[in-house]
């Protein structure tokens, strides 16, 4: 038997099949774009897409985006059918990224009948889309750093439930924006601390330990604000961080307001988005990082502290779940309100897992959610057929289908959630 | 071949079989620590809830012996209003029931029961939830989803309750209580499914159908299933649905109890009487084995989700056919998530389940009493429940409180599993 | 001159077990000094307190004279002292570079790595020492044979000169370990002084300037190979004479009960593992399967138990076509399995002793009536097979866990074999087990095959092999390089074909020895 004269073919097989649903998939989508959207719009109406926001910095303004619906959702859906066929005849060599581009040409679609008639601001939508997506980035930044290290952080929603507490507290006493995002910043790294002790040194199960720590997070903003906030009105008006418009940048269109023209804790987002993926990948720090997340004992017999290395990861997680409750109240609405950050942190968690465990692929991820979440409220405005708390259940079905793995599954570091024993 | 062969891996042997009691202790010690360690720092936040003693704390120095007086009579009043609210007063027990024996007049013996009477109401939702979670655990599950769960399934119920008309009880009760427990299965079983066939964490996707579920709810009380007027709240449940009531107004100790109880026997029974459960347990134990055992993983993933979800429905279904009789948007106060701290304390357990959820039952009915009472928060009852979980989570650290001695466990409980499938 | 490394008097205890006990050793510069005894005499512990790992609970170490305190491994890294662990601890998703660096990381501009400058010197270390391999490979990707080199090159990166190399041939064809004895002999002229842990008397004797042999945590005297014969080394080790062979009669084939034809399984990475693996088994014969770990045979085990589903090919027990059958459906055909990973696939450690024993057996009757099952049968029957298999447990309601290893094997060998079976197929029965299991393990597997079961034995001891087969078969890269009758086989022969030398190749150099 030589090795020359196997039958490759067989290996094949599966592939062939997965390639061949997927080919079906786009063509229902085709199907879809066609069947819901093509005959509702009324023939004739067209679409306009602002693409200038009103701040106080503004860019030379651009005309509308006017489209005319019909044609173009026509259009649309015979993009989805070739690309479909192409799958079915040919097949793509990344048929995952396909998949994404007929999921942005059905969102479009869906857009073009949902404005057609009327108008939609393309651009506040975007920049609301990022908005939007920074507490879940700052989860998903939040699990890439406890998670790297191997330990479980379901704990992220009630760091940024506790830290958005103390950050309005703090600012509204101290009257400074500034010392309310120290404070909710200590506060995330202080509960990431807690989390670190109960999942390394006591090897407590960590996704009981996280779970404690959001009951316990519920349990005391609820108990404190009903106690102390309720009484002192004073204590939760700590106003919010205003958007800084960078010079020159600023001014770009589009990207100029989305980007440059928001408030500080954005752009910590952005910083810590870029610097999270040079630590992990291109330090010292984020090599043992790595290392004791695949491998802890492998590790440890060159001489790493396990246990140091997890500690301190993980309670800078914390504080970066810290920030991202921060956006809740200073960033965004000034106050706080019992159980605002309304799964964001476990949606944060989803994130991460879409993006493999990466800085970038968990921001890249957010801002899906975020479009998620932005499409709905501007949905409900457009006032379209469909009942707002269906509309509402966008990002958490959007999350259920991600987790799902329709996109491709990725591996988590291989020690993930196992404690470490030192022999 | 003597012992020890593989010397590192040898370990010493535990005795044969415990006298009952000493096991009893074990097995009860470190649960009653970690309650008392949660109850001991939970006062700590009943004191600082309270802006006078605060105030009188900051003059520590100037007058210590007043702020220590007035924190103790803060705790005092606390403690003392929550065993009232939830076990009542023996006195005025023992005396009600002298009248009543007397006289035959059972209005006082009536009032004196009220505050055992919420606690086992209170403790009947609680039951099943707790089941709901310890049988997930014992699968290797963990349903944060309990709450979305016993929302659907009070929706189910409420439905069938007031939708059916001129059913008799045989009939109408069972088919509402199927319709509350199916619906929680099926939501449930839909994160049962993900985790089976695409290894999708149940943790994350239960939460997210919480979510789902709160909504639906909202869309549907506001419009499908609004009764005419200007509250979002459903129509009454017709009473050929409710489950009958056990003792006389106000007292509201309804049949669900009893039933609660048969759920613990059941789940019991199931685990560790049949082959189901014993499939559902050793995938819990160790997957790898159970699938080299020729036992379907994913079946019993999802098996075990639709139970537990079952349950859950159970859970708000009681309270919709026992208490609420209508359902309305905010109508359970978190007994989903209450019940991941009553599975771990009963340890997945029925029987310790069934415990806790009691005492449950009484840290509820006593926290209504100490906020009406004393002006503390509900809440507090989130509080001391994080840190159960996290002292029964942790027997370590309670040991190192407490400065208890370790002693052999007899096969480690699991849980839960990381991300992987 | 003083010693390079003295242990004195190391005394090492667990819970319920003294691993090391009073142990004295010397190695001297340039010294291949080999540390002998059979599974759980203490060899890892004591390497592993040198190592840093553990701490001894009496004792001192003496590095070039000096006593030091040697509390983890970077205190050991310090001293100069590296460790090659029996199971390697390289990250598989990592770089050959990454893991070499890992923990001494060069660096520029602050904390920025210094990847180039890493690879440079990597690549001159392996020109040195012959270790050849490429700096940026990922090490999933690389046979277990480079990884080891990736392993040395880790301590010769840290400059250490005491190197400790624990089990290091149990993954390495013979040919291999004739190539990886040079580099050893290599690393000894330039300098350094080896350690070297074994079980294997034959590699002892090759390749050790003088050797130390362990029983149950005691050193039981130091020898040269000049001095001593295997014999004598093995009777050290065990404390009494062990036979070296297993007594069988001539096996008595009768029909096929186990037919593969053409198998094509994929690996958990979706590669192909099992590339068109086609052989019979029949009743009453062992034919035993040969190879280095890692060739496919825990993919074909899989398959052919049903665990992993097969992209191709054709698997049959008796007749029966179990190509793509749940686990379940191949048992109840009468198959039995003696897993690879004891603790992670043939038993639930949690569970006591008697719930293991019916783990796959708990729906059927008696175990179970319809869907009740009869906790009193299932008592009795854990009684029984305690009894028959001599497991040694202080009840039948003891977790696993508590057991020791060769007890471990002990429950599931009783409950594979309580029930009648066609087929067994065990994979590394023996694996980490004492001589005496082992004996008692092979004794059991003759027993089954005497009685007309058809045996496939899958393990990469060659002595074992060698043992018990009446075939063998060499599995190389996935495929079945030869099946040779057991009496014609020499380890030489299997060993080219373990290292994938074609079989018409072997024949002329077979010829030769």
């Amino acid at each position: 038997m030589k090795a020359g004269t196997l039958d490759w073919s067989t290996f094949r097989h599966q592939y062939l099949t997965r390639d061949r649903v997927l080919g079906v998939v786009y063509l229902t989508f085709a199907v879809l774009i066609w069947w819901l959207f093509f005959p509702n719009i009324e023939p004739g109406a067209s679409a306009k897409f602002g693409l200038n926001i009103v701040t106080a910095v503004k860019p030379p303004p651009l005309p509308d985006l006017v489209v005319p619906a019909r044609p173009a959702v026509l259009f649309l859906g015979f993009i989805a059918a070739f690309l479909g066929g192409w799958q079915l005849a040919r097949g793509f060599r990344e048929p995952q990224a396909v998949l994404g581009v007929i999921l942005i040409i059905f969102l479009v679609a869906f857009l073009l009948w949902a404005t057609a008639g009327k108008s939609f601001n393309l651009v506040g939508m975007l920049a609301s889309t990022l908005l939007r997506a920074a507490p879940i980035t700052f989860g998903a930044l939040s699990g890439v750093w406890c998670e790297r290290t191997a330990v479980i952080n379901i704990g992220i929603e009630g760091m940024m439930l506790s830290a958005a507490f103390t950050g309005v507290v703090v600012a509204s006493a101290t009257q400074n924006l500034y010392w309310g995002l120290v404070a909710a910043v200590l506060t995330g790294g202080l509960l990431g601390l807690v989390l670190a002790v109960l999942a390394v040194t006591f090897r407590v199960d960590q996704i009981i330990a996280g779970t404690a720590i959001n009951i316990f997070a519920v349990g005391l903003t609820s108990f404190l604000s009903q106690s102390w906030l309720a009484v002192r009105q004073d204590l939760n008006a700590a106003g919010n961080f205003k958007p800084i418009p960078i010079p020159v940048l600023a001014q770009i269109p589009i990207l100029g307001p989305i980007f440059f023209n928001v408030n500080i804790i954005i752009y910590i987002m952005m910083l810590l988005v870029v610097l999270s993926h040079i630590v992990l990948f291109h330090t010292r720090w984020g090599l043992r990082m790595r290392a004791v997340g695949e491998h802890p004992r492998a590790a440890d017999t060159l001489g790493i502290n396990v246990y140091l290395t997890r500690y301190i990861s993980v309670t800078i997680g914390g504080m970066i779940a810290g920030l991202g409750g921060a956006y809740f109240t200073l960033g965004s609405v000034g106050r706080f309100d019992e159980v605002m950050t309304a799964g964001k942190g476990f949606i944060g968690l989803a994130a991460m897992i879409f993006g493999k465990w990466t800085p970038i692929g968990g921001f890249i991820a957010s801002v899906i959610f975020g479009f998620a979440d932005a499409l709905q409220v501007k949905m409900a405005i457009l006032r379209i057929p469909i009942p707002s708390e269906f509309l509402l259940m966008a990002p958490y079905i959007v999350t259920i289908v991600v987790l799902s793995g329709v996109v491709g599954r990725a591996l988590p570091p291989a020690a993930d959630g196992q404690p470490y024993v030192k022999e | 071949m003597t012992a020890p062969e593989v010397a590192v891996e040898a370990q010493p042997q535990p005795p044969v079989r415990r006298a009952f009691w000493r096991q009893a202790f074990q097995a009860l010690l470190l649960p009653v620590l970690a309650i008392v360690t949660a109850l001991l720092l939970s006062s700590v936040f009943i004191i600082i809830s309270d802006p006078e003693v605060v105030a009188l704390w900051r003059e520590i120095t100037v007058a210590p012996g007043v702020a220590l007086a007035a924190s103790w009579e803060k705790l005092r009043l606390a403690y003392r209003a929550m065993l009232e609210g939830g076990l009542g007063n023996p006195a005025l027990i023992w005396q009600g029931f002298q009248t009543w024996v007397t006289t035959g007049d059972a209005t006082q013996l009536v009032k004196s029961l009220e505050a055992i009477d919420r606690t086992l109401v209170y403790s009947t939702p609680y039951i099943f939830a707790g089941l709901a979670v310890a049988l997930g655990f014992r699968c290797g599950l963990f349903n944060i989803g309990a709450e979305g769960q016993l929302f659907v399934g009070a929706l189910a119920a409420t439905y069938i309750g007031y939708s059916i008309k001129g059913l008799p009880l045989v009939i109408h009760l069972p088919l509402a209580l199927a319709a509350g427990a199916a619906a929680g299965a099926v939501w449930a079983a839909v994160a049962g499914v993900l985790k089976a066939y695409t290894g999708a964490h149940e943790v994350v996707t239960t939460i997210m159908l919480n979510y789902i579920a709160f909504r639906l709810s909202d869309f549907l009380l506001t419009g499908p299933m609004k009764r005419s007027g200007f509250n979002p709240v459903s129509p009454p449940v017709e009473e050929s649905a409710w489950l009958p009531k056990l003792a006389p107004d106000p007292l509201r100790f309804h049949s669900g109890f009893f039933l609660a109880l048969l759920a613990a026997y059941f789940v019991y029974w199931f685990l560790w009487k049949t082959t189901w459960g014993f499939e559902i347990r050793t995938v819990g134990a160790n997957p790898d084995a159970a699938r080299y055992a020729g036992i379907s993983i994913a079946r019993n993933y999802i098996i075990a989700m639709a139970l537990s979800g079952a349950l859950a429905g159970l859970a708000g279904t009681s309270e919709i056919l026992g208490v609420n009789r209508f359902m309305a948007q905010a109508f359970s106060s978190g007994y989903g998530f209450d019940s991941i701290a009553l599975a771990l304390l009963g340890k997945s357990h029925p029987t310790g389940v069934v415990l806790a959820s009691l005492l449950w039952g009484f840290l509820r009915a006593g926290a209504t009493r100490m906020q009406s009472a004393a002006g503390i928060p509900i809440d507090i009852v989130q509080i001391v429940q994080g840190m159960v979980i996290v002292f029964v989570a942790a027997p370590a650290l309670v040991r190192f409180i407490w400065r208890v001695r370790a002693v052999q466990e007899e096969g480690e409980t699991i849980f839960t599993r990381g991300w992987g499938a | 001159m003083a010693p390079v490394l003295e242990l004195r008097n190391i005394t090492k205890r667990f819970p319920g077990v003294v691993a090391n006990d009073g142990v004295h050793l010397t190695l001297e510069e340039g010294e291949i000094h080999a540390l002998l005894g059979e599974n759980g005499a203490g060899k890892t512990t004591l390497m592993n307190i040198l190592y840093g790992l553990y701490h001894a609970d009496e004792g001192e170490i003496l590095v070039r004279g000096q006593q030091v305190d040697i509390r983890s491994p970077s205190d050991a890294i310090a001293l100069g002292i590296g460790m090659v662990h029996q199971h390697f601890m390289l990250v598989p998703v990592m770089t050959v570079t990454e893991n070499i660096i890992l923990g001494a990381e060069p660096t520029r501009i602050g904390p920025f790595l210094d990847r180039r400058n890493a690879a440079k010197r990597i690549r001159e270390l392996s020109r040195t020492y012959g270790l050849d391999v490429d700096p940026d490979a990922y090490v999933k990707d690389l046979p277990v044979g480079i990884q080891q080199r990736v392993e040395i090159l880790k301590l010769l990166y840290r400059q250490a000169n005491i190197l400790i190399l624990d089990e290091p041939t149990a993954v390495l064809t013979p040919q291999e370990v004739d190539e990886f004895f040079e580099v050893i002999r290599t690393l000894v002229a330039r300098g350094n002084s080896v350690i070297f842990i074994s079980h294997k008397l034959k590699e002892v004797m090759t390749i050790a300037d003088r050797i130390t042999v362990l029983r149950r945590g005691k050193v039981v005297g130091t020898t040269t190979p000049a001095e001593t014969t295997e014999a004598e080394l093995a009777a050290m080790m065990v404390g009494r004479t062990v036979s070296l062979t297993v007594e069988k009669k001539p096996a008595e084939p009768g029909d096929v009960v186990l037919t593969v034809e053409n198998l094509h399984v994929l690996d958990e990475r979706g590669e192909p593992a099992v590339r068109g693996v086609s052989f019979d088994v029949r009743a009453g014969e062992i034919l035993g399967i040969a190879g280095v770990q890692g060739n496919g045979q825990t993919e074909l085990v899989e398959a052919i138990t049903g665990l992993r589903a097969p992209v191709g090919g054709r698997i049959r027990i008796k007749e029966v076509d179990v190509t793509w059958s749940s686990p379940r459906h191949i048992f109840e055909l009468g198959t039995a399995h003696i897993p690879e990973d004891r603790q992670r696939d043939g038993l639930v450690l949690s569970y006591p002793v008697r719930d293991n024993l019916v783990l796959n057996t708990y729906y059927h009757p008696p175990f179970a009536v319809g869907f009740r099952v009869q906790g009193e049968v299932i008592d009795r029957h854990a009684v029984r097979l305690v009894q028959e298999f001599d497991i040694r447990t202080p009840s039948i309601y003891t977790p696993v866990s508590h057991l020791s290893g060769g007890n471990q094997q002990k429950v599931i060998v009783a409950r594979e074999f309580s029930r009648p079976i066609d087929l067994l197929v065990a994979s590394q029965p023996t694996r980490g087990l004492d001589v005496g299991s082992i004996e008692y393990i092979h004794h059991r597997l003759i027993e089954k095959r005497d009685q007309g079961c058809a045996v496939l034995l899958v393990s990469s001891e060659l002595d074992e092999i060698l043992a018990l087969s009446d075939r063998i078969a060499v599995m190389y890269e996935g495929q079945i390089m030869a099946i040779l009758p057991a009496e014609e086989a020499t380890r030489e022969q299997l060993g080219l074909l373990m290292a994938g030398v074609r079989p018409e190749t072997v024949q002329e150099e077979g010829g030769r020895t």
